[in-house]
Formats: C-alpha cells, structure tokens, sequence
C-alpha cells in the first residue's frame, strides 16, 4: 500500500531529510548508532543499527532487558535516545514527538479507551488527523478483523482476543509506515495466541505495511517474521532468516535462546576453505569453515540435538558423517513425536539427542552403550570464550 | 417457629438496619406536611400543603438557604478546579516536596472542625479582619475543608489510570492538549464530579467552622440551630425533603444512565 497523503499529514510539517541513508531513501525504517542510558547509568540499548525494508517484517526477540522493548518505544517516540538517529521513509524523525510520527503500536495491553466504544476507538487516529471518509474506513476496517458486529461495545465488553483485535485494528487503519507489536500476543491462552499469529502474519501479508514486532517468545518470532534480530544486553547478537539464525547460529547466546544445542569444546586441527577439522575429546570432527565463526584454536562445536542419530554400539549410522563412540544412556523421556534422550560421554559431559519416532529404530534404555553420530554440514563452530551457558535459561522461560 | 425465624433472620436483620436508617428521614417528609397546634409543638398534628405552598412564609430561613446555596455552589466551584488541578500536579508531576504535600493534604480532614474553626477565626482576627466576617470568610473556610477532599479523590481516580492510555493517544496522532481533552479528562471526570458533589455536601452541611467565622451571616444549619430553641417552622423539614429528593434524582439519573449504556452493549 502506498503512503497516502494522509499518511504523511500527521499534523506537524515534516521536515526535510538530505541526510537520509541508503537505507532511508527506499521508504524503510533505519537505527543508526541507537543508544539509551537512562539517567542511573543503566544502557538498555548500545549503539544499536538496524535497516528495516519497506514491507517486512522483523522480530525483535530476546529476554527481558534485553532492549527490544526500548528500540521499539525509541521508534513509536515514547522514549527519546540518548543518541543515534531514527531514519523513516526518507524521514529523519529522531527528534519528531510521539503524534508527530507515522508510526502506530498495538500495545502490551492493548491500552484500549475504556470509556470510548469500539468504533470510537479505531476511528480515533483518523478523527485526530481529519480524515475523510471515517465511518467507511473504520468499517471495512473493522471487517477486516471480524469485528463489525461489536462496534457499539466497550472494550470491557470484548474478550481477550477481540480486545487485541481492536488494538491492532486501531494501529492499522492509520496506514503507518512502520506498525509496532510489544508482545501483544503474551496476554492470551496458547491457541488463541497461535491462531493469532497466523492472523497477523496474514493481515501483514494482506496490506503490506513494514511491521516491528517485539518478542521473547522465540517460536512466535520464527512463525511471523521473515527477519529476526536476536537481541541481548542491548545489542543485536545476529540478524537473520529464522532458518539461517537456527542453522547457523554465530553465538552461544544464539544457539541456546533459539533452540537447544550441543556445545562440546574442541581443538582446531587444520583449516581449509571448506573444512575445517578439530579434535572433539580425542575423535576428529569436521565443522564446514563457512560455519565456523571463531579464528581461535578452539571452538565450541555445536550440533542441534535432532540433528544426532543415536545407535547401538558399532552400527553403521550414517557413512559420511562424524561418528562418535563410547556414549552411555543416562536419562529417557518419551514425548510422543519424539524421544529425548541424554547421552553421557566419555569425557563426562551429556549431551541431547532428539531422535523421531519414525518407527525405523528402537527405543534405547537408561545404561545401554550407544553410539553417536551427525552430518557434519550441520555443525557450527563457536568462539570458545563465550560462555556455553548463555541464553539456556532465557530461552526456556517463557 | 424457630425453624421459620432462622430461615428468615438475615432478611429481619436487614429490614431492622434499614428502618433504623430510614425513619428520621421518613420523619423529615412527614412532617414537611404536618400542620402543628402551636408553634413549639414536636408532633403530628394534622395533614396539610401549607408548607409546601409557602416555604419562605419565614423570610430569614429562606435568606439564610439562599446564602447556604451560594456559598455552596462558590465553594465547591473554586475547590473543585483547585482541587482538580492540584491533583494532578501531584499525581503527574514531580518536584521537591511532594511527598510531604501528599501527606498534609490530609491534615484538615484528620484536624478536628472546631480545632480548624476556631484557628481560622484567631487568624481573621489576627489579621485585622474582624470585622469583615461574614460571607467571604465563611467562603474562605469552606473552599479551605473542600480542598483536600477534592485533592484526595481526583489523586486516587489520576493514579489508578493506566499511562499507557496516553501514550497510545499519544501514539495515535493527538496532541498534548488532544490528550488531555479526549483521554484523560474523561477518564478523571467521574471522581471530579464526585468530589464535587461532596464538597457541595460538606459546605451545605457544615456547622462548626461556618459558626465561629460567620460574623453576623446566617447559614441555613445555623439558621435551624437557633430556630429549634424557640420552635423551629416545619418548612426546614420541606427543606430537608427537597434536598432528599435532589439526592435521590442524582442517584437514580446515574443508575439509569449506566443501566441503559449496559443494555446498549448486549
């Protein structure tokens, strides 16, 4: 959808931007060395850039504190940085106030006006920028998101669900050049919220806005955003496709706040342009080089639990890959699509193997020898000084 | 027998309470037609509109509701707004000495009246306004007792509101002054009104203070506290009536207004 002229009509005049970047001029969203410190010497974001195309969609995911919440209050003018710009559609906004900009943002908790209906509620962007034609927008809008039958209730009225409904209704139909999401999803039951999510995926599709959501729930951010920028500390670890980010993961942070991984620390042997090979507890592996993302002599070598076939004692697991022997069964959990076992190496640690209940292999019992085994293209290598830990536990509270 | 009473003790229980809260109004309306023998007479002599018909038949009760009504209305006008703004002052803003302010706002409503009135007479007096009391004093006094009910309500109406709410107008292209008018505003309106409604209440009722710093002005309270000496005129009960019907229309007209926007949602 092009910005219409209202769009732009958003009560202030806009001042002219000839400092606009590359990444301004094709009407996206660009941060450019973002910084917030607040005044008890707390940086939530450091010297943050970001390019977001026109028409995307990108997630912000990472735990509390790590500042995506910021960023994104930074962008809807609720915050002001300490310094960087703020580049939008060509636009230097960074000193614009909150009502000045064209950006809208469906709320935490929908912040709906309790005492205005629900039709008052999405008319309201419109009525304060006087445009034409209310009644027919906030209808087709209200359409839109299946709604039309509830316009003369309160928000009171409406439940969970429908209230965010009306939030992103209300974002919507101002038609902003960049609609912000702040976890508007954390407030509602497990299927409510992904039915949700395949909903805003698809209204995202449907008009093509450039949307900024803001996540720590990492499933959420792989399922609607075509971009993820994993954020912790206030910096962005790895900006990427959801499959890039989970497949080649550049950080400990990474692999373990997405996903599980296997962290085992390994020595480098050699390096080639394709290959490079480590000494893991003795048994030599191969990491592709591509995906190797340390120049030190070691590295933690990383494979993602479903990723390592699990088999008995000797058996032909998969011929090209990197086999490792000597492991002992230590824990087993049946989970229906799958089977989680944890496997105690020789040189003590336990690693995670997720095998599919395909049928083709048995069960394994706690005790019994088994032997390990993966695809060595599926393995990553990371700088050994970051710490194997982090992000384990953020990632799995939800 | 006591298998009927035990069934029925909670609904006894409550039609005692409620008798025990009604009957010196329904005293009030009855007498407000009552037709006495003489004029020092406490009972129901007999049924008439007489003091209906003429309510100022005694001028200086009338005159003296009629001051109650203005320094009424004046009071709870200037209280309210300041009230209102001091609230907000001390729910949005901060500066040195806020946290003491929001606890001495409460001192005139812990002080007791007398302690307040007879303070406030030292200080006209002190200030070489003796002989000025009367209307504007009294009005001083009262707008002084109405304030911090009004600050107290309006506060606790202000920070029970969502900030969000603002940022998402905010959010939504409003200016400021948009915000104000069209969020917060009405979102507050509901404790202003109420904090009105009981500044009006406390400054038609009040005794004490209004006594001590009245000069020669008569209030309608002051007025029935002299008149009862000497037989008070069954139009103050005519009075008391009307002022019971005024609350209750107020009540009602909330009551149904709220009904019918209920029944428009579902």
């Amino acid at each position: 959808m092009p910005p219409s002229a209202d769009t732009a009509a958003t009560g202030a005049p806009a001042p002219a931007a000839p400092d606009a970047g590359p990444g301004g001029s094709d009407g996206g969203l660009r941060l450019s060395s973002l910084t917030k410190r607040y005044a008890n010497g707390f940086t939530a974001v450091h010297d943050l850039d970001l390019d977001v195309p026109r028409g995307s969609f990108i997630a912000l995911l990472g735990p509390s504190g790590c500042g995506k919440t910021t960023t994104l209050r930074m962008v809807a003018g609720l915050e002001v940085p300490t310094s960087g710009r703020i580049t939008l559609a060509g636009q230097d906004i960074t000193d614009r106030r909150a009502h000045q900009r064209p950006v809208n943002t469906v709320f935490q908790n929908y912040a709906l006006f309790p005492h205005l209906d629900i039709y008052e509620n999405v008319a309201f962007g419109l009525r304060r920028r006087k445009v034409r034609d209310v009644e027919s927008k906030v209808r087709a809008m209200l359409e839109l998101v299946e709604l039309d039958s509830q316009a003369r209730k309160r928000p009171a009225q409406l439940s969970g669900g429908q209230q965010q409904r009306v939030a992103l209704a209300r974002a919507l139909i101002n038609e902003p050049e960049v609609l912000l999401l702040d976890e508007p999803l954390g407030a509602l039951d497990l299927k409510l919220r992904r039915s949700m999510q395949i909903e805003i995926k698809r209204i995202q599709v449907e008009v093509g806005l450039t949307f900024m959501h803001v996540t720590h729930d990492q499933e959420e951010a792989m399922t609607m955003a075509d971009t993820v920028a994993v954020m912790n500390g206030g910096v962005i670890e790895q900006l990427g496709a959801p499959a890039e980010l989970y497949e080649n993961p550049r950080s400990t942070f990474v692999a373990n706040f997405l996903g599980q991984s296997n962290l085992i620390e390994g020595r480098v042997l050699s390096r080639s342009a394709d290959v490079t090979t480590l000494d893991m507890h003795g048994i030599t592996v191969s990491v592709p080089t591509a995906r190797t993302h340390t120049d030190g002599d070691r590295g933690w070598i990383g494979i993602r639990p479903e990723k390592v076939l699990i088999g008995e004692e000797g058996a032909d697991l998969d011929a090209p890959g990197n086999t490792v022997p000597g492991g002992v069964v230590s824990d087993v959990s049946f989970v229906g699509v799958s089977t989680q076992y944890l496997v105690r190496m020789p040189w003590g640690q336990e690693l995670q193997v997720f095998s599919q209940n395909t049928g083709r292999t048995r069960m394994f019992t706690v005790g019994e020898k088994v032997e390990l085994s993966w695809r060595p293209e599926y393995a990553f290598c990371l700088d050994i000084n970051q710490d194997a830990a982090a992000g384990v536990d953020d990632g799995e509270t939800r | 027998m006591t298998a009927w009473l035990r069934e029925r003790m909670v609904l006894l229980l409550g039609l005692g309470v409620l008798a025990y809260t009604f009957v010196p109004i329904a005293v009030v309306v009855l007498m407000s037609f009552n037709e006495p023998a003489a004029r020092n007479v406490y009972s129901f002599d007999g049924f008439t509109l007489h003091n209906w018909a003429n309510i100022c038949e005694d001028a200086a009760m009338c005159e003296a509701l009629g001051l109650s009504l203005r320094i009424g209305f004046l009071a709870t006008l200037v209280a309210t707004v300041l009230g209102t703004l001091a609230g907000f002052a001390l729910v949005r803003h901060d500066f040195a000495g806020r946290s003491s302010a929001n606890l001495l706002i409460f001192l005139p409503m812990a002080a007791p009246e007398i302690v307040l009135g007879s303070s406030l007479l030292t200080l006209f007096v002190a200030a070489g306004a003796s002989g000025l009391l009367g209307f504007w004093t009294i009005l001083i006094a009262h707008i002084m007792f109405c304030l911090s009910f009004v600050v107290v309500t309006v506060r606790s109406r202000l920070a029970g509101l969502d900030d969000t709410l603002e940022q998402a107008a905010a959010d939504l292209y409003a200016t400021p002054a948009q915000t104000f008018w069209r969020v917060t505003f009405p979102l507050v309106l509901p404790g202003i009104l109420g904090a009105a409604l009981l500044s009006f209440s406390l400054s038609f009722d009040d005794f004490i203070i209004t006594n001590l710093n009245s000069g020669n002005e008569t209030t309608f309270p002051m007025y029935v506290w002299g008149a009862y000496r000497v037989g008070v005129p069954m139009q103050v009960n005519v009075i008391g009536t009307i002022m019971l019907l005024f609350s209750l229309a107020v009540v009602v007209t909330g009551e149904l207004v709220s009904r019918r926007r209920r029944r428009a949602l579902v």
